[in-house]
This record gives structure tokens, sequence and C-alpha cells, in this order.
């Protein structure tokens, strides 16, 4: 009975063992994380070393290139700005398990209604800018968070996959968009609009550099300051309010939600309006603090970097904000190195190493001798 | 056969086992998990042709020890020999060359594959082409010569769960089981379909087959077993004794170490007003067909009303639509207000507490902490909700102060609530729903799988409501906990009300006939 069907499978004499874990200490999703990390920096290295890179060279450019001084630590901010949003949307959404990968087109949507403002014009040319400012970011959420929400309520009402319906809304709305900047908008025939006058700018650090001369070619702008503030109020709602811990309750245990007298339909249409019009808030802030004017293919696919975000960040506001940074930088850098090729490979890998650490997380790995 | 007797209650004297006699031997079984031993040096054995009854309350390690026999689980320490040989099973294909068959509580059959197609999945045989027929005659020729009388071709979900067990029991014998372990096969099965299980297992170990029955139920464990081996906390507290002779109380000693209250003091209430109205209901199950066929009842308050019935004749859908979570027609009343098709948030306004079957599934949100578990119900309104905010600190109060009360058993409130052994979560879950203070209480299989410790607190904490002015509506299939505590049993079979009788004077025997459609019904319902 010894001999039986087991020894020849074991052509190795040490085993893998992996038994589930009963507790989670607290420490544990942060370790996990780091070596998750490690591991995805060791192999990004073995890759860079196996096409003739210096690894260590390449990854100190890399810093150097994203932190290393204020000017590309600005840049990088600047990058970081829509992945904040971005991400804060895919984590609101991800916490209720709600699957919407349609950030994208939510910042297409959000990045046209701000547009709009403008551009129709909504607004008589040089009003102050402190009005068409909430404007352009009222606009902005609203067309986001109807976006969304179609998704929503398709969900609610007729039980139709999110993951489809927000994948296809994102085609819609970035040709939604490229009609207008090709036809309506177009500004001589190019794809992309006018300039949008000083007024619908977002203010900039260097708009400030006759006072502080420091500032001067910073280009950081006020979406980053708003993008903070959504992380914080995301994480109250979330911690602290009603609504957000019906959202836990619905993202834990639906059946147990729908037990408590929760209305999961409706919770639904509200969390798709809020990741919408946060997602929407990420295409203003790009159109009115960093492109200035509305053109096609102005988002390399913040919206789709935005669920590796929220992934990275374990649906956790702040740890967004971290990831978003990361990533901004990582971007950043990957222009310097290559225009395109290994530093999206090195995202990949992160985000890849990352999900599978996860697997630590609930079971204890042994090795175990035969 | 020659009994190594040992007296109950003593400590077991080890005698060193004739290993080639015996169909399995386990000695000093111990396994670890984080947190506490499963099995402290156990040992076990199996004689050919004898059913061995393992006995203990949820959680002595029953079903550990037999994991490891089935290569579940790997043992820390100790040895097995099957037949003389030493067995180190890695996996249960391997248990199963061996001759060890496993069948589960909660069965592994695929619903809609045919009996025979359940019965060849994952053998390597047949490797290419798979004649229906063929093997579908070899099986029923097995069940025949077996006693198993299954229709080869029927799809697994038309088939009752009765026979469900039966065509788990045709798996292993196909793959030639010569040892059979059974967990609870009888938690799921009507007092008929039980008799005829214990039937067909005695016919298995005439022809020289041998039986683990697992079970913390001592009648049944009288009734079938040669010997009895008893675990409590992961120890052996009877080692093969032979079951000849033995009495409840003396097994139950063994089993929690401390004589079992087994009456329970039924204060005398008189029954106020009716609070629950159900009128002429009819829903359908998850699968769209009709459970329920017409249900109507009256509920008064101060009164339990048991419902009688075997798993899947419509108490699920019953106790659903009564808590709105499941549509129906017809009427459902709480204290004169109509909740039929009203959203759950309107049974719950209405007075209505549930303990739902599902603890883990439905009853909890396993990995929020037991403050969020226990709010889950009051969180809408003072002093946790405070407009759109909740005020922490006040949930958390109200956790420690609940935890405390009902004695859940914790590190923290901010614990989450899947560390929780069954009792505790069941503590937790009616802590939340008294809280609340229902008038109605809708308690669905309360007990199921706790054990003796914790039944005995849902059985106080049910009559508990009673005496305070609730209507309580217990569904459940244990008839004799449904008989110490209802005031009136109602049997459901099908999804119908065969019979409502009062629980005093009532005739199990009666009971049982009515729960599996063998219904003398005019003579009940005239009770």
């Amino acid at each position: 009975m010894t001999a039986g069907t087991g020894t020849h499978r074991h052509w190795l004499p040490i085993g893998i063992r992996a038994e589930r874990r009963l507790e989670t200490p607290r420490w544990l999703p942060i370790a996990t994380l780091a070596i998750g990390l490690l591991v995805a920096l060791l192999i990004s290295g073995a890759l860079i070393a196996l096409i003739g890179g210096d690894p260590f060279l390449v990854f100190r450019h890399i810093l150097n290139a994203s932190f290393g001084s204020l000017g590309v630590l600005s840049d990088t901010l600047v990058k970081a700005t829509p992945l904040i949003f971005t991400g804060l949307a895919c984590a609101v959404a991800f916490r209720m398990r709600l699957w919407n990968i349609g950030a994208e087109g939510q910042l297409f949507l959000g990045a046209w209604g701000a547009s709009a403002v403008v551009l129709v014009p909504l607004l008589p040319p040089g009003v102050s800018p402190f009005v068409v400012i909430p404007v352009m970011i009222v606009a902005g959420v609203v067309a986001g968070a109807l976006w969304g929400g179609i998704a929503g309520w398709l969900k609610a009402r007729f039980g139709v996959n999110e993951i489809i319906t927000t994948l296809m809304l994102n085609y819609i709305a970035i040709q939604w968009v490229r009609f207008w900047v090709f036809g309506p908008w177009s500004e001589g025939g190019f794809q992309l609009s006018e300039q949008f006058p000083r007024e619908a700018w977002l203010p900039r650090l260097t708009d400030f550099a006759k006072a502080i001369p420091d500032f001067a070619g910073l280009t950081i702008h006020l979406g980053f300051l708003i993008a903070i503030a959504c992380a914080c109020l995301v994480w109250l709602w979330l911690a602290r309010t009603r609504t957000g811990y019906e959202i836990r309750l619905i993202g834990d245990n639906p059946r147990a939600a729908h037990y408590a007298g929760i209305d999961i339909g409706r919770m639904v249409i509200l969390v798709m309006l809020v990741s919408g019009g946060l997602a929407g808030l990420a295409g203003m802030s790009e159109v009115s603090g960093s492109v200035h004017r509305l053109q096609d293919g102005f988002s390399p696919g913040y919206g789709f970097t935005g669920v590796i975000i929220a992934y990275l960040a374990r649906f956790n506001p702040f740890g967004v904000i971290v990831a978003a940074i990361a990533f901004g930088g990582l971007i950043l850098a990957g222009r310097e190195i290559q225009p395109a090729g290994i530093p999206s490979m090195i995202q990949g890998i992160v985000l890849f190493c990352v999900i599978c650490s996860d697997v630590l997380l609930r079971y204890r790995v042994r090795l175990v001798r035969r | 056969m020659t009994d190594t007797t040992v007296p109950a209650g003593m400590p077991h004297m080890h005698v060193p086992p004739v290993h080639a006699d015996l169909a399995v031997a386990m000695t000093g079984i111990v396994k670890r998990f984080p947190g506490l031993i499963a099995n402290d040096h156990v040992d076990f054995d199996l004689r050919p042709g004898e059913v061995h009854a393992l006995l203990g309350e949820n959680g002595a390690g029953k079903s550990t020890l037999m994991n490891i026999l089935a290569g579940l689980y790997r043992p820390d320490e100790g040895e097995i020999r099957v037949r003389g040989g030493v067995f180190e099973p890695d996996s249960p294909r391997d248990a199963i060359a061996a001759g060890i068959g496993m069948i589960h509580q909660h069965f592994t059959l695929v619903p809609s594959l045919t009996v025979t197609e359940n019965v060849l999945l994952g053998l390597d045989e047949p490797r290419f082409r798979l004649d229906l027929r063929e093997y579908g005659a070899r099986i029923a020729a097995l069940g025949e010569h077996t006693g198993l009388r299954v229709d080869p071709d029927a799809q697994v979900w038309q088939l009752s769960v009765g026979e469900q067990q039966r065509v788990e029991i045709l798996k292993m014998l196909y793959r030639g089981a010569r040892v059979l372990v059974m967990d609870e096969p009888t938690a799921v099965l009507a007092p008929q379909e039980t008799q005829e299980l214990f039937r067909t297992l005695r016919g298995m170990t005439e022809s020289g087959g041998s039986i683990v029955f697992i079970s913390h139920k001592l009648d049944e464990v009288l009734a079938i077993a040669d010997r009895i081996t008893v675990l409590r906390r992961g120890k052996v507290t009877a080692a093969g004794i032979p079951a000849a002779g033995r009495t409840r109380p003396e097994l139950a000693r063994l089993m929690v170490g401390r004589e079992i209250l087994e009456t329970i003091d039924k204060a005398l209430v008189t029954p106020g007003p009716v609070v629950l109205e159900v009128r002429d209901v009819r829903a359908s199950n998850d699968r769209d067909l009709e459970a329920l066929h017409g249900v109507s009842l009256d509920l008064r308050a101060g009164e339990i009303l048991g419902i009688a019935g075997v798993a899947g004749n419509g108490q699920t859908e019953l106790a659903e639509v009564i808590t709105g979570l499941r549509r129906c027609t017809g009427s459902i009343r709480v204290n004169g207000t109509e909740v039929a098709n009203r959203p759950p948030r309107a049974s719950i306004a209405s007075g209505v507490a549930h303990i739902p079957e599902d603890r883990h599934g439905r009853g909890s949100a396993p990995n929020l902490s037991l403050t969020d578990n226990l709010v889950m119900k009051s969180y809408r309104s003072a002093p946790i909700s405070r407009g759109w905010l909740l005020d922490r600190l006040a949930a958390r109060r109200q956790a420690r102060d609940l935890t405390t009360a009902y004695e859940v058993s914790a590190p923290s409130v901010d614990t989450e609530a899947r560390l929780l052994s069954g009792g505790n979560l069941q503590r937790l879950i009616f802590a939340r729903e008294i809280s609340t203070g229902p008038s109605l209480m809708v308690a669905v299989q309360p007990s199921r799988g706790l054990d003796v410790g914790a039944v005995a607190t849902v059985h106080r904490l049910l009559l508990e409501r009673r005496g305070a002015g609730a209507a309580v509506l217990l569904i459940s299939e244990d008839l004799d906990e449904i008989l110490a505590i209802s005031d009136r049993v109602a049997v459901i079979y099908e999804g119908r009300i065969t019979g409502i009788v009062d629980s005093a004077g009532a005739d199990i025997g009666e009971l049982g006939l009515l729960m599996t459609g063998h219904a003398a019904s005019d003579e009940v319902t005239a009770a």
C-alpha cells in the first residue's frame, strides 16, 4: 500500500504543501506586497539582463527619471493625477465586487463634458475662472457618472453583466470624442479642438512663477490636490458612513446584505454613478489641467491602468495614491528608456506578481520532505 | 470475534491489535491545526464485517480522523495499516485504491449528469469510447446485488436525497471499496430512509465489508453499530467498546464529559393574538419549480410552531417568503401588515427576525468584523446611525454588550466573523436578531451542526423569546428538537402542510409517515 500510486509521481525529494490560513496578521498584506514587488523586480531585472541591458543601471535610471529632481517629480505627479482618479473609480466599484472596467470610457465622457462647457460654449467667453472651473468639474463628473450609470442601471434592472457593458461602452465613448474632435470641434481639420482659454485651465505651480521663481516649469496642477481630496472622501465614505458600510457588506457577502434589507440594485446604480463620476473627473482634470484641449487619444489607457492601480492598492483609497504615483513614475521613466516594450512589460510583471502574492495571504506555504 | 472489553469511562488499555485480521488499524494518530490538536494520539481499528461507530460532539475530531484515513489530510504522527500493510495515502485516489471510500456529508455529485456518468466520473476507464448502456447495465447489476436500487439513466437532480446517497455509495462500491466511511449519513434523511440505509449497511457488512459510521446521534449509533469509539476534544474516551447493552446516558457522558439534561423546562405560556397569518402561499424554488403549493398557517404570540419535514420540501422557501427574500403569491400578514412580496427591509421593520439556515452564506459577512456583523439589522437607526454617518463607538459599544450577554467568545469585537466556531457564530446571529426586539422569529435549522452545549443555548433562547411574548416559527429537520420545544407541529411535505398537531402527545411514527408522504392525512388533519 505504501507503493501504490503514490511514489512515481514524486520525482523531487521535497514537495510544497499549502494549508489554508485561519488568521491573517495585520502585517501580512504589506509583507506579501513587498515579496510580490521583490519578485517582480527580480524577473524584470532578469529580463533586462537577458536582452543585454544592465538591470541596476536601468532601475537607477528609472528612479532618476521619475523622482530624481523637483522637475521630474512634478511630471510624475502630473502623470499620477488621472491614475489616482481612475484607481479610485475602480477601487470603489471593486469593493462591492462590481467589475467596472469602463473607467476609460467614463474618463473620455468626462473630458468631453468638461470640454463642452468651453467649446459649445455653455458659458459666455471671459467669465471668471472661479465660475468656469467649477462648472467644468460638474459637467465632467455628471457626464462620467451617467456613462457609468448606464451599466449600473442595466445590471440592477436586467442583470446584465457589467464587465461586458462597461467594456463596450469604452469604445462608444472613445469614438464619440473622436467624432467631436474630427468634426464639430476640429481645429483646422486636425483631430483636436482649439486650445481652451486660460480661464478654463486648472492653475499650475508654474503659473505662480512670478511670485515664487522656484515654481517655474512645474506643471503640477490643481487636479492633483483634487485627486488627493477625493481619496480622503472615498475613504471616509467607505469607512464611516451608512452607504459605505452597505458597500462593504455587499462586497463581502451579497446574500447577507440582501438579508440585512439592503436594496442591492439601488446600491449598484449608486456605486456605478460614483465610480463613473470619479473617472469623469480624471478626464476633466486631464483636459483642463494638462492637455488644455480635447484631442483624440489624449489618454494612453489611464482607465485600464486604474484597474491595475486599484488591485495594487488592494482597493484602499490611500494605497491608490501610492500605487498611482509609482505607476506615474514608471510611465514617465518608460519614455526615457524606450518608447514602448520593456516599461509596459515591467508594469505587467508587477501586477502579475502582486496578484500571485495574494495566495500567500490565504495559504501558509510549507516545504515538506517526501 | 473477541471483544476487547473496556469499561466505559475507563482509560483505554492498549491491546496490541493483530494487524492482519483488521481491515484498518490506526495507531497513535496526531493531527495538529494552528491553535488546536484535532487528534491527540488516537487509536482506531476496524474489523472486517462490522459497523464501527465514531461518536463525538462537533469538533471532537471525528471527521479529521477519517479524512486522514481517506487521504485528505496527512497525520503529523502515527501509523495506519490496511489489512496488515502500512498505508500512507497522499490523496483520496490512493485511499480508494486501497479499498477505502469516504462518503461526505455534502454529496459530490454532478446534478446534471446521469447516475452512470456520476459513477464513472474520475475513473480511468473507459479510456475513450463511453458506452453508457453497457456501463449502466453493470451499475444496475451492482445496485441489484447490493440492494442499492437506482435508475442508472436518471439525472442526479431528479433523485431524492436518499437516492443520491445511494449513488454515492454505489460510486464507492464500483471502485472496489471494502471499507466505507460515512460522515453523518442520516443528517439529511427521513426516518424511513434511515431505516432503509441501515438495512443496506447491514447487507454490506454481511458480505464482509466494513463500515465506519460517524455520528453524534446516540439512538442511531445504538441501533446500527457493533462497536463504538468515542472522541472528546481530540482524545479517545472509549475505544471500540461493544455497542450491545450501552445506554444513551452512558454514551452521552463519554461524549461531553457531563450528564446532558435531556428534558427541557417549558414554562406555561398562554398564546396571545395571532402574529403571523399565512394564506394560500405559493412560491417557486431557485430552479423555477413550484416549491410551495398553497401553504396556510397561523402563529400566535407566545407560541412556538415547529415545521417538521425532510430537507427540500419547501421549508427554505417558506422562511424566505415570510422574511421578504423570495417572491410569492398569496398573503402573509405580520401583526396585520401585509409583508408578502415586500422587500426584506419591510419585513425587518414589521418586527420579523430571521435565523437563516445558512449561517455562513447568508447570516454573516465572513470577512467583516463582529461589530459589522452585529449591527447588520440596527445600523439604520440611532444610536448607531447619525444621519449619513455611522457612530463607530456606539456600534462597538453595542457589539461589546451583545458579545458579553450572549457569550460569543472571540478575542475582540474587531475579529473577523469567519474565525468564529459554529456555536459562537450562531450565538452572534441570535444576539443580533433578538436585539431588534422582534415580534416574530423565524428560525431555520437553528441547531444544525452545533455541539450539545450550543444546541441547549439555542433552545433556551428560543424558549425565552416565547416567554417574552414573541411568536416563533421553528423550521427543523430534527424531529426530537421540534417535539421538545414546540407547542404545535406542522408537517410539510412537497410544499404542502400535511398535518398540524399539538406536540404534546404527538406520535413520532405517525409524523415520520407524514414527513415521507405516506400520509394517512385525513386522520391527522382532523386532530
